[in-house]
């Protein structure tokens, strides 16, 4: 498949993680939109390897394995961002007893 | 067409059409459904890529622990009551357009360009990756530390 396809499937992904985080107002649903936008990174840097290992992979037999190595610590850090970010959730509704966003605006007064 | 042609339009279609989904259910229990479905369709491309291991590991470690874990959080402040529909239509729709606008200059941005390699850079950085997975368990130990910090009860 030419590496377009992927370039538009990865960024149109992103973009859908971008209205989601923009529009809604649940803490929690915005959080997901990040992990969407996450691995629509994940996709496009795998995609990205392939193409590497497609153009190089005659000389070097490891070509491109550096775009899945990083994906793989994507992901390690997206877990551990999801324990911490999960938890300031948690607190966040102990303290308000509600998840919506319109409601942390109390900086501003 | 092929059938690696037919595959990757239908997870195509199934990711995108799933994560639209995500983005505008109104019950938090749907939307982290949408996203296990979406999941499923990313590691279906990332097999299609030939990156057999971090499909397994997609499914295992997104799927498996991290949407659970929103399942488990979701459960525990009983937040599987639908939501209110935002009341903003205007705020709605300018989201909308935004989002829009960064794909299309994305895309125009990224129509005709070479992708270069910076090799030397690489080989230099990617010499050995035991430095990064150490510093990488150091960070979830630091990740730990501070949920549990956090989510303490006084």
């Amino acid at each position: 498949m030419p590496i377009n396809y992927y370039i538009v499937l990865a960024l149109s992904l992103f973009a859908i993680g971008v209205v989601g985080v923009l529009t809604r107002r649940n803490a929690i649903i915005i959080f997901m939109c990040v992990e969407i936008m996450l691995n629509a990174v994940n996709l496009l840097l795998v995609a990205f390897s392939k193409m590497h290992h497609a153009t190089h992979g005659a000389t070097n037999a490891t070509a491109g394995i550096d775009g899945q190595l990083f994906v793989f610590f994507i992901m390690v850090v997206a877990a551990a961002e999801v324990a911490v970010g999960l938890s300031i959730i948690v607190m966040l509704y102990r303290n308000i007893h509600s998840v919506d966003i319109n409601f942390l605006n109390r900086l501003k007064h | 067409m092929g059938i690696t042609q037919v595959l990757f339009w239908i997870l195509t279609a199934t990711a995108l059409l799933s994560a639209i989904m995500v983005v505008t259910s109104k019950n938090p229990v749907h939307s982290v459904l949408w996203l296990i479905v979406t999941f499923f369709a990313i590691s279906g491309h990332y097999i299609l890529l030939n990156a057999q291991f971090l499909a397994i590991v997609n499914i295992i470690v997104y799927a498996g622990a991290i949407m659970v874990l929103f399942l488990f959080v979701i459960m525990l402040m009983n937040l599987n009551n639908p939501t209110h529909k935002l009341k903003n239509r205007v705020l709605q729709g300018v989201g909308g357009i935004a989002a829009g606008c960064l794909l299309i200059v994305l895309v125009a941005a990224l129509r005709n360009t070479e992708i270069g390699l910076i090799e030397n850079l690489g080989k230099e950085l990617f010499t050995t990756f035991v430095v990064p997975f150490e510093i990488a368990s150091i960070l979830f130990l630091s990740a730990m530390v501070g949920a549990v910090v956090i989510g303490k009860k006084e």
